[in-house]
């Protein structure tokens, strides 16, 4: 049952490193619009054709 | 004699107005103006004519006057407004108010394929605001604007931002603090669980083990998440009063040091997760009270209604000088809808100035030369030369702002529900865990200390902490769903104890000038061209406003201009003659009609129909009929007194009608009001009422445009859901009712906890059962029972 310690530390290390994720996707700024991207995204990128006129 | 235009409607390619003329068209597209053309080739030239798939009629309309942003090559005021620069590369975030759909973001983030020397353009569409970064080089900041307005999109630029400053504010790491909590609730739970459901005696290392783990996660959750309340709770305690964080963080401290104990004396499991899990709610709770509207600013005060820079004239060359800048003595050049930012003497050219920002009359005044202008006009017509007599900060306006009433405090206006029970809550709960302490001390030390700890511990007022923010915050997205938007949540409770309701007229009960003429006449092109000519040679306020209403036209030639004073003109234009007036004036017979002003036009003798003036009176403005039987209801007006009947109807009686108060006597009769006992709510609509906004228990703005216009208020009403001012009231009161209730139940919650408590023998399962089913109770009840109470009041 030892093996309990090992598992608890590996589990919490995970956790660790999900929550360094968090802090850096925060501090990166990708929190703070979260609206935006999502009417970007439907615009389509037909510069292409545009430009090629 | 009536009669619209037979045209088919054609409504502009770009922003969708009514085309009144077929003279601008391009590739077959109709437009309402040239302005809406040029932005229309500018756009097919840099083929970004995308922009109109996204959308049908996405763009501003362009009619408007040119406005100059000569400032902006003010060195003082360029570096003000970017917010980086380096040697190749400047960036600056604009507020653009017309940001509004999607092809709005698809274009400006194209900037860089009209200019090239636009590196980078991002959009936040929410909070209407663009971000560039350009190459200063290449293209000036003056010019960056100019492209911007080319295309529609002018922004609203002020010294004051106010958006930067909100931003700074809230850098307070309120979401890591929430992650930190959760990930350390999450562990701490899962760790709890082996002990909660029994360790059987070979395993009883582990409990050491997880024992000990706990302690370690409830570190960062007291020392990191929790920091706030030991730190609020201090400052409170200090300044001799007891708010809700007092017995939060009191609970805090004791379930740490008891969790501790515990583990160290190996008496128990300790509350690690009721620890974690409380921290982590109230976050949460703080969050949601957090997460208000910041995509309008409240705090705006006279800066941001002047403009950045005046001209002034120096050696006879314009300078453009920042408004700080102004002294006595300047000369300055004042234009067409420029707003005049200082009291100053008028030295040159014709001033007709809109003063409906100060005193609420829509009416333009004339002004003679050698006359005083006071600060907040708006001249309309010919460009003026003034002479600055008053520094800005001492004008007449900023006076008025500077009144004391804007330097209050404004927090202590009325102590909320919360504010009030904390106290009593607080003083209750710490008779109850020492009485409970001195009850077992004779007997047993021990039990004593745990029934001490236990009823701090399961009494601890998470609940109380949490139903007002989450009340709160769905009963304002309720408002805001209904274009009413509050400041904060305490905007909702003072609305609860309103009892008295004053209102402004112009703008407020009345919608803004440009809708309140109306053409009733059928008039060719051609003769709306004669029309527009007789009245330009008019200096009357009604012959102005049939201009402004008619647009502009080609110049003709005039003869034999005669005005009579009060009744007309008659003049001769192109051979024809054309009588504009009275009714006696221009038909020479005069009926009785309804009230309103109107201006007849006849052309040739032959009688075409009038103009209009009406007062229009916003819909739903009959709703508040039903007000004076729970309300006090007074109308507050800087206009004369000429619509006092028709206002008789919505006010019953003439003794709380007043007409032609100034904004100081607006503000004096708000406070002489309130010495008498009343909870004033106040609703005006411009600077003129920002002093009595600023002085009411609760101000209330209305505007037509909610990024416009927010003087110092507490709410801003779209103007559209006036008419349901009445059910904003009565859905005020039923919010404070459903937080009353929700306070009902978590003293139930807390007297079930409490019955254990006190027998000292308070288990930590239970405690880590009952906490969390009484936060899920009240967060779900409080949101379930404001919905219902938005639908009650048809709301939703």
């Amino acid at each position: 049952m030892s093996v309990i310690y090992f598992l608890i530390g590996c589990s919490v290390v995970l956790a660790l490193i999900f929550l360094t994720a968090f802090f850096w996707a925060q501090r990166t700024g990708q929190n703070e619009d979260l609206y935006t991207p999502s009417v970007r995204i439907l615009l389509d990128d037909s510069e292409d054709a545009d430009t090629e006129k | 004699m009536t009669g619209n235009p037979t045209i088919e409607k054609i409504s502009c390619y770009h922003c969708g107005d009514d085309c009144l003329t077929e003279a601008y068209t391009l590739d077959d597209k109709h437009f309402c103006c040239h302005g809406c053309k040029s932005v229309y080739q500018l756009l097919s030239e840099s083929q970004l004519c995308n922009y109109y798939t996204y959308n049908d009629h996405p763009g501003a309309t362009r009619a408007r006057i040119d406005r100059r942003f000569d400032y902006l090559s003010e060195p003082a005021i360029v570096s003000q407004l970017i917010d980086y620069t380096d040697d190749q590369v400047t960036m600056v975030t604009f507020y653009i108010p017309h940001i509004h759909c999607s092809s709005c973001l698809w274009l400006l983030e194209k900037l860089h394929k009209i200019n090239p020397a636009v590196h980078y353009c991002r959009v936040d569409f929410l909070k209407k605001q663009l971000n560039i970064r350009f190459d200063h080089h290449r293209i000036s900041l003056q010019q960056l604007v100019e492209l911007l307005y080319d295309i529609g999109y002018e922004p609203l630029i002020s010294l004051q931002d106010v958006i930067k400053e909100g931003n700074a504010a809230t850098e307070d790491h309120l979401v890591q603090k929430i992650a930190v909590a959760g990930f350390c609730f999450g562990n701490v739970m899962l760790l709890s669980f082996p002990e909660y459901f029994g360790i059987s005696t070979y395993e009883h290392s582990f409990r050491q083990f997880f024992g000990w783990l706990n302690v370690l996660f409830s570190l960062p959750v007291v020392f990191y998440s929790g920091r706030e309340y030991f730190v609020s709770a201090w400052q409170n305690l200090r300044r001799k009063s007891l708010n809700i964080d007092f017995p939060l963080a009191l609970g805090i401290a004791v379930l740490f040091i008891r969790t501790f104990f515990e583990v160290a004396t190996h008496t128990g499991a300790g509350f690690a997760d009721t620890l974690c899990g409380l921290v982590f709610f109230l976050l949460v709770g703080k969050f949601v009270q957090k997460k208000t509207y910041h995509h309008i600013s409240f705090e705006r005060d006279y800066r941001s209604f002047f403009p950045v820079a005046v001209n002034t004239i120096v050696d006879e060359k314009e300078k453009p000088v920042p408004l700080a800048d102004l002294h006595t003595g300047h000369r300055i050049l004042i234009r067409n809808n420029e707003i005049i930012p200082a009291d100053a003497i008028l030295l040159k050219g014709h001033a007709l100035i809109d003063f409906s920002f100060v005193t609420g009359e829509a009416v333009p005044i004339n002004k003679t030369w050698g006359e005083i202008i006071y600060a907040g006009g708006r001249q309309t017509g010919e460009a003026i030369e003034l002479e600055v007599i008053k520094p800005v900060s001492q004008s007449y306006l900023t006076q008025l702002w500077n009144n004391e009433a804007f330097n209050r405090k404004q927090d202590n206006r009325m102590q909320t529900f919360n504010q009030k029970v904390s106290k009593y809550f607080t003083v209750v709960l710490l008779v109850i865990a020492i009485a409970s302490l001195l009850f077992w001390l004779p007997t047993d030390l021990n039990r004593g200390i745990a029934a001490f700890t236990a009823v701090l511990i399961v009494a601890c007022p998470c609940a109380l902490a949490l139903s007002t923010p989450f009340t709160m915050s769905a009963a304002l997205s309720i408002f805001d769903r209904n274009l009413f938007y509050l400041k904060n949540t305490a905007v909702v409770e003072q609305l609860a104890a309103i009892d008295t309701i004053v209102m402004d007229k112009t703008g407020t009960i009345t919608t803004s000038d440009n809708d309140n003429i109306q053409l009733n006449a059928r008039l060719s092109d051609a003769e709306r061209e004669l029309v527009y000519n007789v009245c330009m040679h008019s200096n009357h306020p009604l012959s102005r406003m049939i201009c402004r209403y008619l647009g502009t036209h080609k110049r003709l030639n005039l003869t034999d201009l005669s005005e009579a004073a009060g009744r007309g003109i008659t003049a001769s234009v192109n051979g024809y003659q054309v009588r504009i007036g009275s009714e006696q004036h221009v038909s020479g017979y005069s009926r009785n009609t309804s009230a309103g002003t109107k201006v007849h036009v006849a052309v040739d003798g032959n009688y075409k129909g009038y103009f209009a003036f009406a007062h229009q009176y916003r819909e739903g403005l009959k709703n508040i009929n039903g007000l004076e039987t729970d309300y006090e209801l007074y109308l507050l007006s800087g206009d004369q007194d000429h619509e006092r009947f028709e206002l008789i109807r919505f006010f019953k009686t003439t003794d709380k009608l007043l007409f032609n108060q100034s904004p100081q006597d607006k503000l004096d009769f708000i406070g002489k009001l309130q010495e008498n006992g009343a909870k004033v709510m106040m609703i005006g609509d411009g600077l003129n009422d920002a002093g009595a906004l600023k002085q009411s228990d609760l101000g209330i703005a209305v505007t037509d445009n909610v990024n416009n216009f927010s003087p110092g208020s507490d709410a801003i009403m779209d103007g559209r859901s006036f008419g349901k001012l009445p059910a904003f009231l009565k859905f005020s009161k039923d919010t404070v009712r459903i937080i009353h209730a929700s306070f009902l139940i978590s003293l139930t919650y807390n007297f079930i906890g409490l019955s254990y408590a006190i027998t000292g023998k308070l288990s930590p399962l239970f405690a880590a059962i009952l906490m969390p089913v009484s936060t899920v109770t009240i967060i779900s009840f409080t949101s379930l029972a404001t919905h219902f109470a938005a639908k009650k009041r048809k709301l939703s």
